[in-house]
């Protein structure tokens, strides 16, 4: 959808900006909100930039710079911690090779630490973009990245055609 | 309503299949259906439906009695009426600061500005707590029902949900309760043949603690950066876009139906003098079962973890935070305190979001009042800087404190930054961070101490003020 379009889909008013930032950022395929959107937006909206950024950065679900196919969202809340949630960090450090905040090379997977996501009844959590995961533990995170690796088998062998080309 | 529901509502058995994405919650529902005994003998109010009925099933609802407290109301009932029993009932928002339901309404509904607004609370942010999700899940007729009773009550026509955004079963479910009731009229125009008409709107939030607190929502659902407002003016006067404004809990809500069904006079049998009716909590931590459990006010800790829980998973029994990272930190020594409203204020804590964190021996205190500043610097909105900034130089402190490179000074420190939270910060989010870290010095000095002694030259430490990070992303 255009910027206009997702616009009328949810009213042009100033309350409705939450909704349209999410409806923007959910179609963009690496997860953000990119410039271009943000300057189309204030003028469909009528609001100036600096003001949807200043809205927008204060909300953790939004980003503005991109991240992977799947977002990692880990739970660092005190009952998470207790019942692991640093070993849930670690593993993934391991087996992706990422750090918070960053994003793999093949544009697949970026990892979050947030708070608490409500699902603490099977703590350790995490959600991979809609889908919470529960109950963790190392083998279970390397059950989970692996099948989602085996499904973007494709995507991960064109990147690694691709990078050898360069040398 | 399918053949196979209704016998398994007419056996009495649990409607497992669509509670939820099933294979990451049945600790959960399993839970409340676990002790047939002790939940026979309480009753539950907000949970009755949860695991009976099929939540997708507006039918399921109104076979279960769903829907006769709106018609009751709106038929038989005028608006002061309701806001009577309510009162009556002693029913307090179950949203963390307990304030009385009834007297809330009545504040609405004596403005004489309209469009007036109904809001339901459903930002659930608070570590620990995922209550009103699976209310929401499980029962999201029950919530619409006492929506449209209190806007009844108080003389709106316009309801609003705010749902936080990582709950998309949530929102999902009651996108559809919202259309089956319209559909059937029970929300709408002229809703049961009367002149009352009432639609329901949802929010989707973005991921931000402090929305939960009543005047962030309010600018968050404008479309504005969630800071807290000063109030006075409350949002029953001056609310969503400056229209008076109601808002409560989902569990608040979710009490609404039963009492204008039955009467206050029954609610008042469940809980305690001070603070009638049931309580939700959401349990875990190092016990056995974690989950969901409704039970009357009053019950002890002791009575939560060894009868609901199951007992400890491993070790002994340490210390319980009550009412999530912003709620306060009890000892082995409190373990027989009920578990009320009044009688937490005794004692100086408060029940907060109902999540009750079971610790035992292994967690040092450290370690755990450091996770909780943790999560209070990255949710701080930033308004005021001795939040912003006070919950940094907190988080440093027990840092330090954790890594054996502090002296007494810190621990001073932390007390009189905590003090001083407690009564500056702008909201409550700032002023609840002294709530963990003070109980924790009261109950758990000797072992926070301890820290310091352990490290034999900590006399030689000095500490320049520590570079302040600002990151305001
Ligand atoms: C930082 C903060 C977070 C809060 N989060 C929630 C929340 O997630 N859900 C909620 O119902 N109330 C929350 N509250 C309490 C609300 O401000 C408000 O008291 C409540 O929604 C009123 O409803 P009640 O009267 O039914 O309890 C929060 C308060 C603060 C200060
Ligand atoms: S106390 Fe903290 S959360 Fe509340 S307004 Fe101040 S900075 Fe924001
Ligand atoms: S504390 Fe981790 S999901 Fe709630």
């Amino acid at each position: 959808m255009t910027i206009k379009e997702i616009v009328d889909k949810y009213g042009s008013k100033r309350e409705n900006l939450l909704q349209i930032l999410h409806g923007i950022q959910n179609q963009n395929p690496r997860n953000y909100i990119n410039k271009e959107s943000i300057s189309a937006l204030s003028k469909e909206m009528n609001i100036p930039v600096s003001q949807i950024k200043g809205t927008a950065s204060f909300y953790s679900m939004f980003s503005f710079i991109p991240r992977g196919k799947y977002v990692i969202r880990v739970c660092e809340s005190p009952p998470c911690h207790l019942l692991g949630a640093e070993s849930i960090f670690k593993a993934i450090e391991y087996k992706l090779g990422i750090m918070i905040g960053e994003t793999t090379k093949d544009g697949l997977f970026t990892l979050e630490g947030t708070s608490c996501l409500g699902i603490c009844g099977v703590a350790p959590a995490m959600m991979i973009n809609e889908d919470v995961h529960g109950n963790l533990n190392e083998e279970k995170i390397f059950q989970i990245l692996d099948q989602i690796q085996e499904q973007e088998k494709e995507r991960i062998q064109l990147c690694r055609e691709e990078a050898l080309t360069r040398f | 309503m399918s053949r196979r529901s209704i016998d398994q509502i007419l056996e009495g058995k649990p409607y497992k299949k669509l509670l939820s994405s099933e294979k990451l919650q049945q600790s959960e529902i399993d839970l409340v259906n676990t002790d047939p005994k002790k939940t026979q003998y309480y009753g539950r109010i907000v949970l009755d439906n949860c695991g009976r009925i099929n939540p997708e099933e507006i039918e399921e609802y109104i076979g279960t009695g769903g829907y006769q407290a709106l018609g009751m109301a709106l038929k038989e009932k005028k608006p002061e009426d309701i806001i009577k029993i309510v009162k009556d009932s002693g029913l307090k928002g179950r949203g963390g600061a307990g304030f009385p339901t009834g007297l809330k309404w009545s504040f609405a509904a004596q403005e004489k500005e309209s469009p007036k607004y109904v809001i339901c609370n459903a930002d659930e942010g608070e570590p620990g707590t995922f209550k009103d999700r699976l209310i929401m899940e499980g029962d999201p007729h029950k919530i619409l029902e006492g929506m449209a009773i209190c806007a009844y009550a108080i003389g709106a026509n316009i309801g609003y949900i705010y749902i936080r955004g990582e709950y998309q079963l949530s929102i999902q479910r009651l996108e559809k309760a919202i259309k089956e009731a319209e559909k059937l009229g029970l929300l709408g125009k002229n809703i049961f043949d009367t002149d009352f008409d009432f639609e329901v709107k949802i929010k989707i939030g973005a991921g931000s603690y402090v929305c939960g607190e009543e005047t962030a929502l309010l600018n968050s659902m404008e479309g504005f950066r969630g800071e807290p407002r000063l109030k006075p003016p409350f949002p029953a006067k001056s609310g969503f876009l400056s229209k008076p404004t109601n808002l409560n809990n989902v569990e608040t809500l979710a009490n609404i139906p039963p009492i204008i069904l039955n009467g206050a006079e029954w609610f008042r049998k469940f809980g305690t003098e001070d603070s009638p009716g049931t309580k939700v909590y959401s349990i875990l931590g190092h016990i056995n079962r974690p989950g969901l459990i409704e039970v009357p006010m009053g019950i002890t800790l002791r009575e939560i973890i060894y009868d609901y829980a199951g007992g400890m998973s491993s070790g002994e029994f340490k210390m319980a935070q009550i009412g999530g990272t912003a709620g306060g930190i009890l000892p082995i020594e409190l373990l027989d305190v009920p578990l009320d409203y009044l009688s937490l204020q005794i004692e100086g804590h408060n029940l907060g979001s109902g999540a009750i964190l079971i610790m035992n021996e292994t967690v040092p205190v450290v370690d755990f009042l450091e996770c909780c500043m943790k999560f209070f610097v990255h949710e701080s909105c930033g308004r005021c800087s001795i939040c912003r900034i006070g919950t940094k130089q907190m988080y440093e402190s027990f840092k330090y404190l954790r890594e054996k490179e502090a002296n007494y000074d810190e621990l001073k420190k932390i007390e009189e930054l905590a003090e001083a939270l407690k009564l500056v910060a702008f909201c409550p989010l700032g002023q609840s961070v002294a709530s963990p870290v003070l109980s924790a010095l009261k109950y758990f000095r000797a072992e926070l101490s301890k820290e310091i002694d352990s490290n034999e030259d900590y006399e030689t430490i000095t500490r320049e003020m520590s570079d302040i990070v600002f990151d305001y992303s």
